[in-house]
């Protein structure tokens, strides 16, 4: 039976920028064994040969003309901002270093 | 009503006022809408009724009161997605979808309740409580577009708009005893559709009858060059079809997998009968068999998951939505972290979780990339069924409506929900559920799926409006009208 | 302890990597069609789409995809018949979706090379660079830092964001590891993306100026002992913002791990950032714990399946490669290798070309560009193409020089004052008054006045001293305002003091 360890959630839940109580942690962990064994179900079947679909439509090639339509104004953009400042997104100091 | 509207026997405004009415009676009891867009909708319904008076030729549906599940954007309205993440956003710009149903002139009631992020089935997982479902109040309408479905059972508004994932359009229809579609993946615009399962999303519409539901279609579908994955061809006429009422001559195939064991009895007897009714019609039965639907259910809840995943994580308070922890000290990873936590429900954050393990490097192949080959069995079988039916059949869920709270500890169960719904998100076809009677057990209704090829549409609303003809006659009415009376006024 | 280039180079045989971000210059983004315009108001280039507003949907620039497929046809590359976008999921504000639209296991472009010469001392040296693959992927929005003492990351209090960047079209060549260029990899690794800048620019796709970011370099550099096989570990350097940084950024990372090395230290594996003032790298994050970006397919767009007649179009429509129109250049104009190679590292062959088509004699043209011109330049401190003067303008005072209208010494004035922004050659000339005396009697007058006033000088003339006619010369052409021909008045000063004019 698979299973993930409170500590496995917590690396995922640190993945996924989440910071989970430690009672929610656990919860997880202890329900995913369950979970896990339903989803490795698709593992029983034999896949050799089959290609994956991640399209259910066979559509190709939608682009669209290089052209420039009208952007947000500024306030539009920034109706939502939590906080603002001289027209830009406000946002606490970032620790990480961009990519 | 498009008729009475038409005819000049009501105006939309009265129309409107009220539908407005009839919610603020039963709405505090249903709980299906979360934002009531009063003055909204009475602007709009006032327009259409200038247009009319002013000879202007008007869309059928023009000045019909609509229910808009709240996981469209529309511009200005509160819209949440079901989410305390996105409490008081105010969406800067119409869904396409939107967009389309204010051109015909429908009048949009508000937004109505969901679960969060459309991940459920039950509207239980809503952050602003659950829907109820107006055939037993003590339980759940379904899920996830719970609210929208209720907004019709109850009469809150003659049609509405959900979205459908794993089901949750034709769960909930099931549920409630009424008409709701999930158009073929591609047919409308999933342009301002909050994302939570990208290549499964499709937004749809409910009615209380097949022809409502038709007509609603109709508007909702479409290409658009704003959605890369929308289809540009030639869409099917789901409105004439829905007026065919016939079947004489078609054959109905009947998926093993997708009935007998794990099935209420009620629900399997409603279903057998429909089948009776429509060999009946005219019709051929048939047996198909598709084996890899066994794996369906394990192949959804990795790929959607995964998906979700990915598409939620530009919820991180940054520019919209919740923002929690911005004291002195904070940073931006905690802020983000401690807003994630804060507003994503539980329901959510495990779905998260999940698809964050099922794509991370060294599970990949044997989760999300097994269960996209799984998919690709399925639309085989599918299409080896379609080669021996015009139409595959089953019944919608597997049991009726279940009781607040009976399921939402056990997750597993609640997944089991959709297990007759999902084979037809993943091959990306088009699936309808209409009502077929109600069980003899507990005397709540049961739904009839109809599935069809990719942009055969039109074949549901033909096979769907020949079924509800012969069990309206059957019945002396539509089944809506064996609901329980809900408030004062209806 | 400090140790020399030369004993890096004699111990450690350097491998390198390089990965060029190159920003494309369409009209819109690469997923919206919010406008590319650089320097605008912040947030004014923004939609639902780049913001990442929910429910907004990505949709594929088509000039984009075209952009991209001539630099993989420029580069060598094979195109992909097939190929799909996906997303590259982490977590930064910068970046709206917290997800990257990019390519991963099915690139546009694939395996392709470029050659590269550069200078050794055993002459001119070809190096083969392989290119694994040319991708697209968009960019990121731009974060101010407040609060900190230098602006950068490091201790600032909160950050701005604008987000008009964010969306722009990028593509990502990235090379095959490159091995075998001993010493010279700095020289390598600079001329690599000398040239791809060249390509590009030639390809017209993109502004390609480093100082704007439009082309940025991370570079990869790692070192293994000299005859072993086994690589080194390596590091990632970015902020590479010349061509000259390049060449620095290598030759200091190349110095830093041998020095680690010599000391028994192990090299990290982390990612570096250049510093222009003193050319050594900084530390930055720790790749080792790099994030899973759990790449998969990305949903909300379709696969790309360009037309093999399409593709064939584009290759044939390809301008000249910069390395055949080099040598063509070298061959019509007759030009040593040496006075090439300064033309392409001071940036000027297109100018002079273009100088050269409207009439110029090449020899002229280039002594011009590379001469005067660039002093002026590096005076000022800017590139010869910031200077005010057009290549029309230097073939319009070659021709004046040509016809006698001006000296050499006159058409300087004329280019610093069209350089000045005093007008167009043909208006400093009037404006100054500028005018070759040519008149033999006024010359003759002012000889006279000058034989007059220096007798002494004069007499040693005419006794055969020829070298003193030197300061008579002088002081003609002050009675001249400079305006007289040198050459001449000294003939015709000779010619007066009774001595052969040769």
């Amino acid at each position: 039976m698979s299973s993930l360890s409170r500590d496995d959630v917590a690396k995922l839940a640190a993945l996924a920028r989440i910071e989970m109580s430690e009672e929610e942690l656990v919860s997880l962990a202890s329900q995913f064994g369950v979970i896990l064994d339903a989803v490795a179900r698709v593992q029983e079947v034999n896949l050799d040969g089959v290609v994956a679909t991640s399209h259910p439509q066979p559509i190709q090639n939608v682009f669209r003309k290089d052209v420039v339509q009208p952007s947000l104004t500024p306030e539009q953009a920034l109706s939502g901002a939590p906080a603002q400042e001289e027209q830009r997104f406000r946002v606490p100091q970032i620790l990480g270093e961009a990519e | 009503m498009s008729d009475a509207l038409s005819k000049g026997e009501v105006t939309s405004t009265q129309l409107t006022q009220a539908h407005l009415d009839r919610i603020a009676d039963v709405d505090p009891a249903v709980k299906a809408f979360l934002h009531v867009d009063a003055e909204g909708a009475l602007t709009q319904a006032a327009r259409v009724d200038a247009d009319r008076s002013a000879g202007k030729k008007v869309h059928p549906l023009a000045g019909v009161p609509l229910a808009l599940k709240d996981v469209l954007t529309q511009e200005g309205i509160p819209t949440t997605a079901g989410s305390k993440i996105l409490q008081g956003w105010k969406p800067q710009y119409d869904s396409t979808v939107v967009s389309k149903i204010k051109d015909a002139g429908i009048v949009i009631l508000g937004k109505t309740n969901m679960d969060e992020f459309a991940m459920g089935s039950s509207t239980e997982n809503s952050a602003y409580g659950p829907t109820f479902n107006p055939w037993d109040l003590a339980r759940t309408p379904g899920g996830s577009s719970g609210g929208s479905a209720a907004a019709v059972s109850a009469f809150e508004a003659p049609l509405a708009i959900g979205s459908d994932t794993g089901g949750s359009i034709r769960q909930p229809a099931a549920l409630t005893g009424i008409v709701g579609v999930r158009p073929t993946y591609g047919a409308v615009s999933r342009y301002g559709l909050i994302a939570y399962s990208s290549s499964l999303d499709q937004a749809g519409p409910f009615g209380r009858t097949v022809l409502d539901t038709a007509l609603l279609h109709d508007v909702m579908a479409g290409h658009d060059p704003k959605d890369a994955t929308s289809i540009n061809g030639a869409f099917p006429d789901v409105v004439a079809a829905a007026r065919k009422c016939d079947v004489k001559g078609m054959k109905i195939g009947v998926i093993k997998q997708l009935q007998g064991e794990g099935y209420q009895s009620g629900v399997q007897a409603r279903f057998d009968e429909s089948l009776q009714v429509l060999a009946s019609l005219g019709a051929e039965i048939v047996e198909v068999d598709c084996p890899s639907f066994e794996f369906a259910l394990a192949a959804y809840y990795l790929i959607a998951p995964s998906e979700c995943s990915s598409n939620l994580a530009r919820f991180d308070a940054m520019r919209y939505g919740l923002r929690v922890g911005d004291s002195d000290g904070a940073s931006a990873e905690s802020v983000m972290n401690a807003t994630r936590n804060s507003g994503f429900g539980h329901e959510v954050k495990r779905r998260i979780i999940l698809g964050t393990y099922a794509l991370s490097s060294g599970y990949y192949d044997a989760y999300y990339g097994s269960a996209q080959k799984i998919r690709t069995l399925i639309i085989q079988d599918y299409a080896k069924a379609f080669a021996q039916a015009d139409v595959l059949v089953s019944p919608t869920a597997p049991t009726t409506a279940f009781k607040i709270g009976e399921k939402s500890d056990d997750p597993i169960a609640m997944y089991l929900g959709d297990v007759a719904t999902i084979p037809v998100n993943l091959a990306g076809i088009c699936g309808m559920s209409l009502p077929a009677g109600l069980a003899d057990e507990d005397n709540l209704p049961v739904g009839f799926q109809i599935m069809a090829p990719a942009m055969a549409d039109a074949r549901l609303y033909q096979v769907g409006s020949a079924l509800e003809a012969a069990l309206v006659s059957q019945w002396g009415g539509h089944l809506i009208s064996k609901a329980p009376a809900l408030g004062g006024s209806k | 302890m400090a140790i020399s280039y030369n004993d890096v180079v004699a111990k450690y045989d350097p491998v390198l990597g390089l990965e060029v971000h190159v920003e494309l210059n369409t009209e819109s983004k690469m997923f919206c069609s919010c406008s590319t315009t650089f320097g605008a108001e912040p947030n004014t280039q923004t939609c639902p789409v780049c913001l990442a507003l929910p429910g907004a949907l990505p949709v594929v620039n088509a000039t984009a995809i075209e952009s991209t497929i001539k630099i993989g046809l420029a580069l060598n590359c094979s195109i992909a018949p097939y190929s799909r976008f996906a997303r590259k999921n982490y977590f930064y504000p910068d970046m709206p979706k917290n997800f990257q639209i990019s390519q991963y296991d099915e690139p546009i472009c694939f395996d392709g090379y470029v050659d590269v010469e550069i200078d050794t001392d055993e002459g001119p040296r070809q190096f083969r660079i392989e290119v694994e693959r040319v991708h697209m992927e968009e960019d990121t929005g731009k974060s101010l830092h407040v609060g900190g003492a230098t602006g950068r990351i490091h201790g600032a209090d909160y950050s701005l964001l604008d987000y008009n960047r964010a969306g722009i079209p990028l593509v990502e060549i990235v090379t095959k590891i490159v091995p075998g260029t001993g010493k010279y990899a700095p020289e390598v690794a600079r001329a690599y993306v000398a040239e791809l800048r060249d390509i590009l620019r030639g390809l017209g796709v993109s502004d390609v100026k480093m100082e704007q970011g439009s082309l940025r370099c991370d570079a990869n550099v790692s070192l293994k002992p000299m005859g072993s096989e086994v690589l080194g570990t390596r590091s990632e350097t970015k902020n590479v913002n010349s061509l000259r940084s390049v060449e620095r950024a290598i030759r200091g990372e190349m110095i830093r791990h041998a020095e680690l090395l010599d000391a028994g230290q192990k090299v990290k594996q982390e990612t570096r950032h250049f510093q222009e003032d003193t050319g050594l790298t900084r530390s930055g994050r720790s790749k080792e714990q790099a994030e899973d970006y759990r790449y998969f397919p990305e949903p909300d767009l379709v696969p790309v399946a360009p037309d093999a007649a399409w593709i064939e179009e584009l290759r044939a429509a390809l301008p000249e490669r910069p390395s055949l129109r080099r040598k063509r250049l070298k061959e019509e104009w007759n030009v040593p290798d040496k006075e090439m190679s300064a033309m392409v590292n001071a940036d000027v062959l297109d100018i002079v070309e273009a100088t050269v088509l409207l009439g110029a004699d090449p020899t002229k043209a280039r002594s011009w560009w590379l001469g005067e011109i660039s002093r002026i330049a590096n005076d000022k401190d800017v590139p010869v193409t910031e200077l005010s003067i057009t290549p029309a303008d230097v073939a319009e005072i070659v021709a004046l020089v040509n016809k006698g209208e001006l000296t050499d010494k006159l058409a300087r004035q004329v280019v610093e004052g069209v350089i000045a922004g005093e007008g167009s050659p043909a208006e400093v000339v009037a404006k100054r008054g500028i005018k070759v005396v040519n008149d033999d009697g006024a010359l003759m007058a002012a000889i006279e006045k000058v034989c007059v006033d220096q007798p002494e000088t004069a007499q040693k003339v005419r006794d055969g001293h020829i070298p003193a006619a030197g300061a008579l010369i002088g002081a003609v052409m002050k009675e001249t305002k400079g305006q007289a021909d040198a050459a001449r008045v000294r003939e015709l000063l000779l010619g007066h003091l009774g001595q052969a004019t040769s």
